[in-house]
């Protein structure tokens, strides 16, 4: 079934991608760039989530604490002690690590719904607590920063500079996350999804890859986050409502659970969808948004990535039309 | 002291609220295995519509058990109509075509309604009732009267009729069920039905004390949320006692612990589900979560 | 954007550039503008926790409706563009984008929201694009020196807390101040306000703070505990919702304070009748506008230009909203500014404008309240009147407060 040929194929789509990724800032106006940024943002979030929710089998309703950890770090760090904001994405990597870790450690014990539900508390209280440590966070008041200048006096806007960035920060992320989950360490995260029992039988330590797969996930919200705080140049609790962690869930299911490339699709849906709805109407935008919503989920009950993935199936071996779709979640 | 009690049963009331939604959150995990996000908002949609009765001129009764009866149908509708079609979808996204349901209820009733809040009346007298130096209101105390009632209408149906059980088994093992006969399809209907006619309780319940607006049940269902967790989502006892334990912790610590205050008061509520959750991972009476390997 | 739009634009900039270069017709291309239409922007949340809101960004399109139906001003149809925000700040600077770089507007336009407006207001200074009587009640939008650009249109919080501080210190001998506060900006400023204008009393006088967040069903628990603390005053700075609950529940529980209810929550239609009226007796509030659904504005002209206003542009907005009577005004002032505007709608004499505003009369402010701006003031509505409901009616009383003579 000629898989070379398929690589081969699929590696030239990627070159195109982000050939056309590239090139874009060129094309386009800033503030249609500026969207691609939030894409792009979106979709680091995204991959994140969908490493614990997809391949891990962990839901969590509470990333949008993740986000908004990541998010004011980096405010925090430039506004308060101005260091330099190239640093500050790691550090928020860094900070959602360890707290996604010892978050993911006493979470370990649940399973399913009731983990969702102790997430979605930690999404709930997150604007509370940010609000009462006023004198770091700037209370409900939130910390305006500054765009950054594109460094080393490249000829590029603010704007073109924000989405190399972010595109950069995108590419290396999702590499990584390609590695981890063919690796050794990624098939034991899905064995755990599919059969924890039967993958401890095989030796592979649950809970700690639980506690890890927590914490990378947060990492990866939460650099999202602090590139989000850059772009949009302001923080304030009201950005990283509870709203926000649903955003994120609707994201990656509408992306497609366990795929890679379902971050971008679940990306770009969560940043233009809501656009399309409010210019349809001002009626009523949370009914058209609900209506896409669902139409989605019908018309694609495994996300955009399965479903483009049983299509290519369909019109690469037309003889086997019944294949199944590997995506399936629990 | 006084304030003690009078804390305590203001809690008590305020998670009579909690409960109410709770039950039928347990409702319909019980009888299709979905934790239903816009459970919420059916139970405001279906009050409005109780309020659009009362408007057109009917008594309050006939209002009430009016809604009950359209909340059952328009349950049984969704089931059938929204859900069916992703009934063998993963989890997850069924998940989502709740929340799809909830964005479009609530933003349907901010069209029709508008946002601006209205009274709703209560069935019971509105004069509180004062016992010492304690006050309550009576429509707090028939709130929880009819939480209870409808606590103890949920036990009787699921443990001794013939129906609630085929409801749990086709939620629980579908396969199984079918071969016994039981017709899964609509029993996840009735489900929803039933459901919904709770919700409906609740909201009309709920409606006289936080008056009624398209986000009424908003902060009540991250709170029926919290009371189902801690009390077990498999267990209706468990959801009102869960309710009324989280109603009156947040009371007291919000009064009594002082660097807290009323500032974290949520962040305490939450806390809670996380603290009860990690002694016992399925709630306080749930039964442990079996996990269909 | 279609391809063949995207040529079009592309060769529409080519030739802007051009004529740029050539140094004659470039002055009197202005952003937004054309000789029949003037362009202008808005955020509202129509979707998300604040919906509420949306109604005003509905009205202020349905007034512009009636001004275009009249003509609109000096031979210029008014475009209006509205884009939803959910009152999420990241979605803010989107639209606001859109509204600038794509939409081209002349200007933005009462933004909604304290956290939203935050987020756009250093992006609308830098681009220098006049950012319009925004609604919101905090006090940073009078910043004339540091951002020239922006401009507020509501009496801010903090002023009306110090309004009701004034009082207590004047009138009520032994206070004791219970507070009950929104957990957010809105509720904060209101708070600061009050002690700021208590002064070094402040620490004496309040005897107890409590907060609520918006998700909180019920604030039974804080009344009660405001009650317990022996305070015989209480500011009360909450939504509607939350309002018509405190003042039934303190008067079930048999606490009857001197209390003050802020301005955001003084509907007597859709606050006080449902919490009682008799409950409601006595209650202190300060007002700019003419309250909608009180019985005193029944004959009042104002009053009835809006309500054929509204029936005839705007039937499916509610006439117990105070929000729908708020753009009502706003609108009108705007209008005004853009007549005094003339021909020269540049960004410069937009803002010019709105700084040159003396004395304007808005038909729904309470009789005597005036607007006015000046380049160093950039607060137009800075009028307040204390009132107490007298069972059937707001009835103001004392003089008119006037935030900027101080």
């Amino acid at each position: 079934m000629g898989r070379g040929s398929g690589a081969a194929s699929k590696s030239a789509g990627l070159v195109l991608i982000l050939l056309l990724a590239g090139l874009l800032p060129f094309a386009l106006s800033g503030f249609r760039l500026f969207q691609f940024t939030q894409v792009y943002i979106y979709a680091i979030a995204l991959l994140g989530l969908n490493i614990l929710t997809g391949y891990n089998g962990q839901i969590s309703l509470g990333h949008s604490a993740f986000y908004a950890i990541g998010a004011y770090t980096t405010a925090i760090m430039i506004d308060r002690w101005n260091i330099a904001y190239g640093w500050t994405i790691p550090a928020a990597g860094i900070v959602c690590l360890v707290i996604g870790f010892l978050f993911g450690r006493p979470a370990l014990r649940l399973e399913g719904l009731y983990l969702a539900l102790a997430t979605f508390a930690l999404a709930l209280a997150a604007p509370q607590i940010l609000k009462y440590f006023e004198h770091w966070t700037g209370g409900s008041q939130g910390i305006v920063l500054s765009k950054p200048k594109a460094p080393l006096r490249l000829p590029l806007s603010e704007d073109q500079w924000l989405y190399f960035l972010t595109l950069g920060v995108l590419i290396v992320l999702f590499v990584l996350a390609a590695n981890l989950l063919r690796s050794r360490t990624g098939r034991a995260i899905v064995a755990i999804r599919d059969n924890h029992i039967a993958a401890e039988a095989m030796g592979i330590n649950s809970a700690l890859y639980k506690s890890v797969v927590f914490g990378v996930s947060a990492a990866y919200t939460g650099v999202a986050g602090a590139l989000s705080g850059i772009t949009i140049a302001f923080v304030a609790p009201d950005s990283f409502s509870v709203f926000l962690s649903i955003t994120l869930l609707t994201g990656v299911v509408i992306g497609g659970l366990a795929t890679i490339s379902g971050a971008i699709f679940g990306a770009l849906f969560v940043q233009f969808v809501p656009n399309w709805a409010q210019d349809i109407s001002k009626a009523a935008p949370g009914a058209i948004f609900g209506i896409f919503l669902i139409a989605f989920m019908y018309v694609m009950p495994h996300g955009i990535a399965g479903f483009l993935r049983l299509a290519w199936i369909r019109v690469t071996r037309p003889a086997v039309t019944g294949a199944k779709v590997e995506t399936k979640a629990r | 002291m006084d304030i003690f009690i009078q804390q305590v049963v203001s809690g008590l009331a305020t998670g009579g609220i909690y409960a109410s939604l709770a039950l039928a959150l347990v409702m319909i995990y019980q009888a299709t295995d979905v934790v239903n996000f816009a459970q919420g908002e059916m139970a405001m949609f279906s009050t409005y519509l109780c309020w659009s009765l009362l408007q057109a001129g009917l008594p309050y009764w006939a209002a009430f058990f009016a809604t009950l009866v359209i909340a059952f149908v328009g349950g049984v509708l969704i089931e059938r109509i929204v859900i069916r079609p992703v009934e063998n979808a993963p989890i997850l996204t069924i998940v989502i075509v709740c929340i799809g349901l909830l964005v479009i209820l609530n933003s349907v009733a901010g069209w029709i309604y508008t946002y601006i809040q209205k009274p709703f009346p209560s069935p019971f007298p509105g004069k509180p009732i004062k016992l010492g130096n304690i006050v309550f209101g009576a429509h707090d105390l028939g709130e929880i009267g009819v939480t209870l009632g409808v606590l103890l209408l949920l036990f009787l149906f699921f443990r001794y009729t013939t129906l609630g059980l085929a409801m749990r088994a086709a939620a629980q093992n579908p396969t199984s069920s079918r071969l016994v006969g039981i017709r899964v399809g609509w029993m996840l209907a009735l489900g929803w039905g039933l459901a919904a006619t709770f919700g409906a309780v609740a909201g009309m319940m709920i409606a006289p004390i936080v008056f009624l607006d398209p986000y009424m049940m908003f902060g009540i269902q991250i709170y029926a949320f919290a009371a189902a967790t801690v009390g077990g989502f498999t267990s209706p006892l468990g959801a009102v006692v869960g309710g009324l334990l989280v109603g009156v912790t947040e009371n007291l610590v919000g009064t009594y612990v002082s660097f807290i205050g009323t500032e974290l008061k949520l962040t305490v509520a939450l806390a809670m589900i996380i603290i009860v959750l990690l002694v016992r991972p399925s709630g306080l009476f749930g039964r442990s979560f079996v996990r269909r390997v | 954007m279609g391809l063949t739009k995207r040529v079009v634009a592309l060769l529409l900039a080519l030739g802007a550039v051009t004529v740029a270069g050539s140094g004659v017709a470039a002055a009197q291309t202005v952003v937004g503008v054309t000789a029949t239409e003037i362009k202008i922007g808005n955020t509202n949340p129509y979707s998300g926790p604040a919906s509420a809101y949306g109604t005003i960004g509905k009205a202020l399109g349905a007034y512009f409706k009636k001004v275009n139906d009249e003509g609109g001003i000096n031979g210029r149809k008014i475009n209006y563009i509205s884009h939803d925000d959910a009152y999420s700040p990241p979605k803010t600077v989107e639209m606001i984008r859109r509204l600038v770089e794509q939409d081209q507007v002349a200007f933005v336009f009462q933004t909604l929201g304290t956290p939203t407006n935050s987020a756009i207001h250093k992006y609308m200074n830098q681009q220098k694009v006049p950012h319009l009587f925004v609604a919101t009640g905090a006090t940073k939008w009078n910043d004339p020196k540091n951002f020239p650009w922006t401009m507020g249109f509501q009496p801010n919080y903090q002023t009306e807390g110090r309004i009701y501080a004034a009082y207590v210190l004047k009138n009520v001998p032994d206070a004791k101040v219970g507070i009950l506060y929104q957990n957010d900006d809105y509720g904060k400023d209101y708070v600061k306000g009050f002690k700021d204008g208590l002064g070094d009393a402040a620490k004496k006088l309040i005897v107890l703070e409590q907060s609520h967040e918006v998700t909180d069903p019920t604030i039974d628990s804080q009344i009660v505990n405001l009650k317990n603390s022996g305070a015989n005053v209480f500011f009360n700075v909450t939504i509607p919702k939350f309002a018509v609950q405190a003042i039934k529940k303190s008067h079930d529980i048999g606490w009857k304070p001197l209390h003050f209810l802020n301005n955001v929550s003084s509907s007597l239609g859709t606050v006080l009748k449902p919490a009682g009226l008799d409950a409601s007796k006595g209650l202190i509030t300060a007002l700019y506008m003419k309250e909608i659904t009180d019985p005193q504005w029944k004959n009042d002209k104002g009053f009835q230009d809006w309500v054929a206003w509204m029936k005839k542009y705007y039937p499916e907005g509610a006439l117990d909203d105070q929000s729908n009577a708020y753009a009502y005004n706003v609108a009108i002032l705007l209008t005004q500014t853009l007549k005094q505007c003339g021909n020269d709608l540049s960004r410069e004499n937009i803002m010019r404008q709105a700084a040159n505003l003396h004395n304007v009369e808005l038909p729904l402010l309470l009789p005597g309240i005036k607007v006015n701006t000046s380049p160093t003031d950039f607060a137009p509505v800075e009028q307040e009147q204390l009132a107490k409901f007298d069972g059937e009616r707001w009835a103001v009383f004392g003089e008119l407060v006037d935030a900027s003579k101080k």
